[in-house]
Parts: structure tokens; sequence; C-alpha cells
């Protein structure tokens, strides 16, 4: 019999019970909370009367209408000048009061964005399951544990019943071999892995990232990673558990301590695929032939190396994918064959929980440090991944090398990522972004976002168009 | 939730891929604590030519004439035709909320985004996977005759077309129970509740580690 892969070993472990009809009833052991999908869920508990089934498993944090400015923070909840925003924060804490779950709320300075928060508590452990009414949930499988993102009346299931009802997905590995060259990220790996399976590559699968590339990359990296995997279709990514790992969870508040600790870490070490585990689809990707990626269109699949151009439909012999360009160009305002090099940008978003995280800030200062934001650029804006990031940027002067830049330095939450606060991209603006989706609309109405890692996205806010960081880098 | 049984209703065609959940309802409608009211802003950017406001008079907002929603030809349409991957991106529940409430029962692509998909189900809305044939010809069909009305017979698992032919389509033998039913899937699963809670103690026993918080500080 073939061993079982990390995904599989997951599953059984929190099988609560196989149904007949092929569904499952799947044990939930954390459950994380932000204010845009749980309102309707509570509400459902207390209109059926129901309590949850264990208040010790959920987290809360409010992120995604949280504003950014200090001026608006420093007033705390009134601050919030949307009142429907801020309606919907105040929901959130009086729902996290009346149900008895912990909450980092706005002024706390452990509050962020949910996936920053989630790991940087540890709060997120291998082995566990994972939800949050979040598609980009799939971030906590950068530590051994199957996250998944879900809907609304999940989120209330999952309260309810402490079980995700769920049918057993296939497993895909991809795997990146080699090294990364000098410049190029996580953020670039997991563009180009889109690039090549397209972003419904992933649909129905489990993806787990190996190869020696992953496993070279910090958590950090890895949590890059896997947040995107939803964007390549999957709701769940994962990567084996090694001393990276465990060494990253080790003191955090919510993890284990001492003698329960080391316990813990025998078992996480054990959660990695096996050797002879059958896998339904592979793919493999050389490290070293990924170049900075940039996307130039309105799916994330519609990516190019920062070498490349812009492509031509004409020359696409598909019909419904030339169609696709065509609307995508349209949108983006760009021509057929325009190097990706010569496309102008207005904004500079570095934030969202892709790419917020501590060493996404550091690469960014390595690069804007000394140097001056162009002068089309008429925002260039960092947004911490959560309180402590930003404590932690500042104790490291990073906060002062990006305002002597001419970036603005703004406070946590998930910003113009999705523009649910005040945080948006103008109509026709082109922005480089270190987010996860180039949607139409997504960063603000009309909006052209491009997605590129946080080196990209600094390079481009010195230069005011797309530079290959690598130049950068050899100039330093 | 309500029940899906057999429906009749007028075809749409959305002649896109990948249209993602923003595409369906944009964020700034997210900031609603009700489950309710969102059918007037469905694929609000596009068929609106100007930004959507969660407040704003939608009576009084510039109509994209173009956008085959706004087509008087599609006036009441509630099955939904559209291409592959359909409701890619955010979870958003909003997102077959806003379908729901518009008045969408039935939506027929070659290919659904997982979340979106399992996130139909709960809301009393039926999305089906027809392969890619299938889906071209009806689109071409539906553009083709004005009022053209298709028959979807759940417990029967067919959809049958204007001239009477039929196409039979899958679906998970779970949710068409739930869907036809009407089932709240929590007390379904609370049936099971020993059963939870017999896992729960051995996981308890076994893994200490995941359970219990911090003192709040």
């Amino acid at each position: 019999m073939a061993g079982k892969t990390l995904y599989d070993k997951l599953w059984d472990s929190h099988l609560v019970k196989q149904r007949d009809d092929g569904t499952a009833l799947i044990y939930i052991d954390r459950q994380l909370i932000h204010e845009v999908t749980s309102p309707q869920a509570f509400e459902g508990l207390r209109l059926a009367g129901r309590k949850p089934w264990r208040a010790d498993a959920n987290l809360a944090t409010p992120d995604h209408n949280i504003p950014t400015t200090k001026a608006e923070r420093s007033r705390g909840l009134e601050g919030i000048i949307d009142p429907v925003s801020r309606i919907q924060v105040k929901t959130l804490d009086a729902n996290c009061l009346e149900f008895g779950i912990t909450e980092l709320d706005m002024n706390d300075i452990r509050q962020g964005i949910v996936h920053v928060v989630g790991p940087e508590q540890g709060a997120t452990l291998p082995g566990m399951t994972i939800v949050c009414g979040d598609s980009h949930t799939s971030t906590h499988g950068a530590l051994g544990a199957l996250a998944h993102g879900i809907g609304t009346s999940e989120v209330e299931h999952v309260m309810a019943t402490q079980c995700l009802i769920q049918r057993k997905m296939k497993n895909m590995l991809i795997r990146v071999d080699g090294q990364l060259n000098p410049g190029v990220t996580a953020k670039d790996i997991v563009l180009a892995i889109i690039g090549e399976i397209g972003t419904a590559g992933g649909t129905g699968y489990t993806i787990e990232f190996g190869g020696e590339a992953i496993q070279s990359l910090s958590m950090e990296g890895r949590m890059t990673v896997c947040n995107m995997a939803i964007e390549a279709g999957a709701r769940a990514g994962l990567i084996a558990v090694d001393e990276t790992t465990v060494n990253y969870i080790k003191g955090r508040p919510f993890a284990p301590q001492g003698e329960m600790f080391d316990r813990a870490a025998d078992y996480w070490r054990t959660l990695v695929s096996d050797a002879d585990a059958h896998f339904d689809r592979v793919v493999v990707l050389d490290a070293a032939d990924i170049i900075p990626q940039v996307t130039w269109g309105t799916s994330p699949e519609m990516v190019a190396p920062v070498t490349g151009e812009v492509p031509d439909p004409d020359l696409e012999t598909d019909s419904s994918r030339a169609s696709n360009i065509r609307q995508a160009l349209k949108y983006m305002g760009l021509k057929p064959r325009t190097p990706i090099r010569d496309i102008k940008l207005e904004y500079v978003f570095i934030g969202s929980c892709t790419n917020s995280r501590i060493e996404d800030l550091r690469a960014a200062a390595a690069v804007v440090k000394g140097r001056k934001v162009a002068s089309n650029i008429e925002l260039a804006m960092v947004v911490p991944g959560s309180g402590l990031v930003k404590q932690q940027a500042e104790a490291e002067g990073l906060d002062k090398i990006f305002i002597e830049a001419g970036l603005e330095w703004r406070e946590p939450g998930c910003s113009m990522c999705l523009a649910m606060n005040a945080d948006q991209l103008p109509a026709g603006k082109h922005c480089a972004s270190t987010s996860n989706r180039n949607f139409e609309g997504r960063q603000g109405f009309g909006g052209r976002t491009h997605l590129v890692s946080p080196a990209m996205a600094a390079a481009a806010a010195i230069h005011g168009h797309f530079v290959d960081v690598r130049d950068i880098l050899l100039e330093h | 939730m309500r029940a899906f049984t057999v429906h009749t209703g007028l075809a749409m065609p959305l002649d896109r891929a990948n249209v993602d959940t923003d595409f369906i309802i944009p964020k700034q409608f997210l900031k609603s604590i009700k489950r309710s009211g969102f059918g007037i802003n469905l694929f609000d950017e596009h068929r609106y030519l100007d930004k959507g406001e969660p407040d704003a008079d939608n009576s009084k907002r510039p109509i994209n004439h173009d956008f085959v929603l706004n087509q008087p030809r599609y006036k009441g349409a509630s099955v939904l035709l559209a291409r592959d991957n359909f409701g890619c991106g955010s979870s958003r529940e909003h997102a077959p909320w806003a379908l729901d409430d518009y008045g969408f029962r039935v939506l027929i692509a070659p290919s659904f985004a997982d979340i979106f998909f399992n996130n139909c189900f709960k809301n009393g809305i039926l999305p089906i996977v027809l392969d890619k044939q299938t889906v071209d010809q009806l689109f071409k069909e539906v553009e083709a005759n004005e009022g053209y009305q298709l028959t979807v017979d759940l417990p029967a698992q067919t959809i049958t077309k204007p001239d009477g032919s039929t196409i039979s389509f899958e679906v998970d033998a779970f949710r068409k129970h739930c869907l036809l039913n009407g089932l709240d899937d929590i007390g379904l699963t609370l049936e099971d509740a020993d059963a939870i809670s017999a896992f729960e103690s051995q996981w308890r026993e076994k893994s200490p580690w995941y359970f219990g918080t911090p003192a709040k500080s």
C-alpha cells in the first residue's frame, strides 16, 4: 500500500465520521474570525438559540474595514469615518463579547490581518485544521496545517458544531527544484506557478508545495506561497513541517510551552508526505528559471517575467483565450507587446496577507534606502500586517527609511488589497501591488493592479515604472 | 433553507471566463451585516456606469445598456449560463446571496471555483457543471432565441430545453438531499453530536496542545 501524503495524514487525524454518500465530518481545531464574513453567522446562532461548540477554538480580529492613517486610528472606533464600516467593526466586538470569543480588537497592539496574526500569535499550529471566512486562509498551510477558506454559512456551522462537512480533495504536488536566483522571492515562485497551471489549475485539489526551493524559504516566504494557493484554484496549500517550522513556533503566546512543546514538536515532525505517497498530479518547476514576475492583466494567471512583454491577442490561437486577453488589455489600458518595463505607474501598495510581514518590509526597505520615490508616483504606501510587525519594523528603523524615501507608513490592516476601507486605487491608475488579486475593481473602481513581490514594488516606486530588481541589487 | 425541486426560468448568458466574486458583488457592499438586499448590486461594476455605494439610490444611477443583465430580453432571468471557473477569488457568501436576491436559482458552467460552488448549495441555488461543448451549444441557443427557457428538474437530474430535448447532469447525493428538502445542515450535523464529542475527547487526550487559549491580557 502506498504511503500517505501530508494532506492524507491531516485528513485522517481529523475524520469524525465518514458518511456513506462520500461526505465526511472533519473536526476543526481553530476558527479565525474577522468582521466582514462573521456577522450573519453570529446572527444565525442567535436566531437558532445556539452557542459556540467550543469558544476557545475561535480567535477574532478586525482587519478589512480598519483605517490605516494615524489620525483615524488615534480616535479608536469613532475614527472609522464610514458609518457602515464602523457598525461592522462594532458588531464584531459585541458578538465576541456575547459569545465569549477572544478578540484582538482594533486598539490592541496584536491586531492585524487575520492571516498575519494567526501564525504570529502561535494560534496557527502544525497538524491543526483551520478555517476562516476568507479565501486566503490557505496561508496557514505553510505551517503544515490543513487550512480552508469557507463561506459564512460554514462559519456558522463550525461555530455550532466544531466540524466542517467536506469531501476529500485530490492530492497535487508542486515541486520547485534547485535554488532561486538573488532578487527572486517566494512571491515570484507562486506567481510563476499560477502562470504555469492557471487560476483553475488547482480546483478540486489540495496542493502541497515541496522541493529544495520551497524548503529553503523562511516561514514567512512559505506563507506567501500558500497564501496564493487559492489563486491557483486550490482551497488549501500545504508545506511539510521541518525545523524551520518548529523553530518559528517556539515561544509564541498561543503555542504550547516547555515539556508540552517538545511533545507537540515530536508529533509535528511526522507531518510530512511519505516517500512513497501517491499524488494525483505532480508539477515540477526549476527555481533557476524563475525571473521576477509582474501581472499585466485582470487574473493572477495573466503574468509575465519582468523581462517580458504584454501578450498579443492576435497571436493567440485559442479564441476564448484571445478574447480574455483583449478584455483584460482594454481594462488595463495596455497595448499588445508593451515591454513590462515600460508600464508606467502612479501608485505603489506594499502590504496585504500575502506580503506585509517583517521580512517583506525589510526587503522593500533595502531597495528604497537612500533613494527617492519617482515624481510620477502619486502615492506609495506601506501597510504592515499587524501591530507587532509595525512595532518590529519601527524598532529596526524601517519606518524612517520608507518615510525618507517618500513612502507613507501606515497602521495595520487589509487596506488597499481589497479597498474596503478608505484606501482605494483611483480609476485608470496603475498600481504595483504586493497583494494577491488583480481582478477588475479589486483595489478600487477602475483601478489597474499589477501584482509583484515587495522588492519589485519598492524598485518600481523608485523608478516610476517596472524595473528588474535584480539589476538594482547588483548596483548596491 | 429554501428547498429546490423543479425550476423553469429564462436563461441569461454571461459570456466571460473567470468571473470572480468581486465581479459578482464588489467589496463596498460587504459592509452590510445582513444577508439580504444584495440583488440590486449584483454585477454592480458592469451593470452601472458609475461607482456604487451601499447607501446610493440605485434607481438614479446611469445604466450600462450594453451589459447583458440590462438587456430587456433577459429581464426576469433566473438561470445563469456562465463560462469556466465561475465564482473564483474571495470566499464571500455575499456572491450567492446577491445572485439569489436578484432571482437566479440555477447556474450552469463548465467549471466553478470550489468555495463558491459550495456556498451556492447553502443558499438553495443549484450550480450545474456541464461539459464545454454542451455549454457552448446552450450559449448559441440562448443568444439565438429570445425567451429561451430551461426547466431544471433536480430529482430527475435533467435540464429540458425548449425543443423538449434533455441534458442530464451530476450532483453530489448529500447536496441533492439537502437541496430537495431545504435542510439546515447544522441541524443534521448536530445529530452526530455524540460522535463529535467522542472524537474531541480522544483528540484532546492525544494532542492537548490544540486546546485552550492563553489568559486574555
